[in-house]
């Protein structure tokens, strides 16, 4: 198995995935609402209290990739396990783990493209008033990385069943659990609210927003999307013990 | 080439296949028979590494199902049952990704591509989305796929359900073809297509073996009833084709005698259980019983025995 056929390999898998999703209006549908949303979110501080910041946007952002990002990963397996093609798709000389690449670095291209469109906000208030790039660049990669997690709980909730609803909603509920975990040291004893703070999305999204880079943020990020796509990966390897 | 030895699928509690054992010779057309859920899919698909068996095992071109699963799929094709596609796909377009992921390239890709949109008969349903394609087009296309990296060994989940007549005769035709240079497991249900086409057939019957053999020795080993078909000039019998029919069970030794009154004849189908009362061939006391009664003898001929009732009797 040398490592240029299986990359090649992978690059098939990969645009066809892509494909899928361009083919359909599905992800135009979410990006499009997920643009307008975040609009307003951006646009609110800027005339409502006259500053230019990014902050209402980033700490609100996740909550929006909770609906979108499971809506855009929930067809991977799911449609494929339903319409037969999964079938298609593992007797082909293929490894298990180069589908669960293709199609996670699929869902990871709509993502960023979704990301970048909203890009055009701070660009706007690049120009209208003088924000902290250093904190605007270091909220964008927190987002992007909180995304690239929520992907990948994603793809192994949609890998679990032929339903796409049902994955929807499994990758929605584990997605909230880290989002919501970051919400709650308020209310916690301190034990608690450190191990909350560290399991959810926030404190890592906040330092980030802060323009602050630490290698422990970037390692809790990694380890949750390779915790999940690990999953994943179990998952289809049990498949083909039963169906 | 392919070789199986005690094959066993259980899921849960329910064995699908248990203990199968048999073995396809190189260049051999092997038909895989049996009923709906007589575990026909189930052992394609372990054959083909989508779902690993409970116990057994099972070598194609030498290679473990199990321990080279990948060795063994670079090496089959494999048309899966309802042959799934990616419908929002142009027909040659998916072709030229199984191209892609099966790692052809270069002037060896084009040929393969191009020879089997030829052989199956594709050239106009390049450019059309498969979701546009008619049902024969499909089905082609899922065989041009199947066999687009030219392998030894075909596994083909009933390629030709749902298909009319002349399509069913258009893949049949194919698989002939191949014959000469391919190894192929074909599962159906269509028993004439199992006569016309197979070197052997592999009859599954609750997922255990009933049965193997060449289509026309299973037929003789079947041997069963003798029967004949009688048709007579309506009016033959004054009392009428109940009449008729009266004296045929009295006089003629069948076990079973049965009439259809089809207005420009009477027809009977008369049959003798393989017993030593009964004469080898009853159908010269046919004849003279006829001859006796003053009827009209307008037909007077023996039936064959028929593959199809050599599987009912096997898996029922």
């Amino acid at each position: 198995m040398n490592a240029r056929a299986s990359y090649l390999r992978t690059k098939a898998l990969y645009l066809r995935e892509l494909r899928g999703y361009f083919d359909t209006p599905a992800a135009y549908v979410v990006a499009i609402v997920n643009l307008l949303l975040s609009g307003y979110l951006f646009a609110s501080p800027l005339f409502l209290q006259n500053r230019a910041v990014l902050d209402s946007f980033t700490s609100a952002a996740p909550l929006l990739f909770l609906f979108f990002i499971p809506a855009v990963t929930m067809r991977l397996y799911s449609e494929e396990l339903k319409s037969g093609t999964y079938e298609l798709l593992a007797t082909l000389p293929v490894l298990d783990e180069e589908i669960l690449a293709a199609k996670y670095l699929a869902a990871l291209t709509v993502f960023t493209f979704m990301l970048a469109g909203t890009l055009l906000y701070p660009v706007t208030l690049f120009a209208l008033g003088r924000p902290d790039w250093g904190a605007a660049a270091g909220a964008y990669a927190g987002l992007w990385l909180t995304g690239a997690c929520l992907a990948a709980i994603g793809v192994w909730a949609s890998s679990l069943t032929r339903n796409q609803v049902v994955a929807f909603i499994i990758a929605f509920l584990i997605g909230f659990v880290l989002f919501a975990a970051g919400k709650v040291h308020d209310f916690m004893p301190p034990g608690a609210a450190a191990l909350a703070d560290f399991l959810g999305f926030d404190s890592h999204l906040n330092r980030l927003a802060r323009g602050v880079l630490d290698t422990r943020d970037l390692a809790y990020y990694a380890s949750v999307a390779g915790y999940f796509l690990y999953l994943a990966a179990l998952d289809a390897r049990t498949r083909r013990l039963t169906p | 080439m392919i070789t199986l030895k005690g094959l066993t699928k259980r899921f849960g509690d329910v064995s699908a296949v248990s203990e199968l054992s048999f073995e396809v010779q190189p260049r051999e057309v092997v038909g895989f028979l049996g009923p709906n859920g007589a575990g026909k899919t189930t052992t394609l698909r372990m054959l083909a590494g989508f779902l690993a068996p409970t116990s057994g095992t099972a070598e194609l071109a030498g290679f473990d199902v199990r321990r080279d699963s990948l060795e063994v799929r670079r090496r089959i094709g494999y048309l899966p049952e309802n042959n799934p596609l990616y419908e929002e796909m142009d027909a040659g377009e998916y072709l030229e990704w199984i191209a892609d992921v099966r790692g052809l390239s270069g002037p060896a890709r084009s040929a393969r591509i191009r020879s089997g949109v030829e052989a199956c008969g594709l050239g106009e349903a390049v450019a059309k989305p498969i979701g546009l394609l008619s049902k024969g087009f499909r089905q082609r296309l899922g065989l041009a796929a199947a066999m687009l990296h030219d392998p030894d060994i075909l596994l083909l989940d009933e390629p030709t359900s749902g298909l009319d007549p002349n399509k069913t005769r258009e893949v049949r035709d194919l698989i002939l073809r191949l014959k000469e240079a391919k190894t192929v497991l074909i599962s159906t249900h269509i028993l004439p297509e199992v006569e016309a086409v197979c070197d052997r057939a592999v009859i599954l019957h609750k997922g255990r073996l009933a049965a193997v053999g060449a289509p026309r020795e299973l037929l003789r080993q079947a041997g069963g009833a003798a029967r004949v078909r009688l048709c007579l000039k309506p009016g033959s019998e004054p009392g009428g084709i109940g009449a008729a029919r009266a004296v045929l069970e009295a006089e003629a030794g069948a076990s079973g005698v049965e009439a259809v009154d089809a207005r420009e004849q009477w027809e009977f189908t008369l049959e003798f259980a393989p017993d030593a009362a009964a004469p080898a061939d009853p159908r010269e006391a046919l004849f003279r019983l006829s001859v006796g009664r003053g009827w009209t003898l307008l037909e007077l001929r023996r039936l064959e025995a028929t593959f199809e009732s050599v599987f009912r009797e096997l898996t029922l």
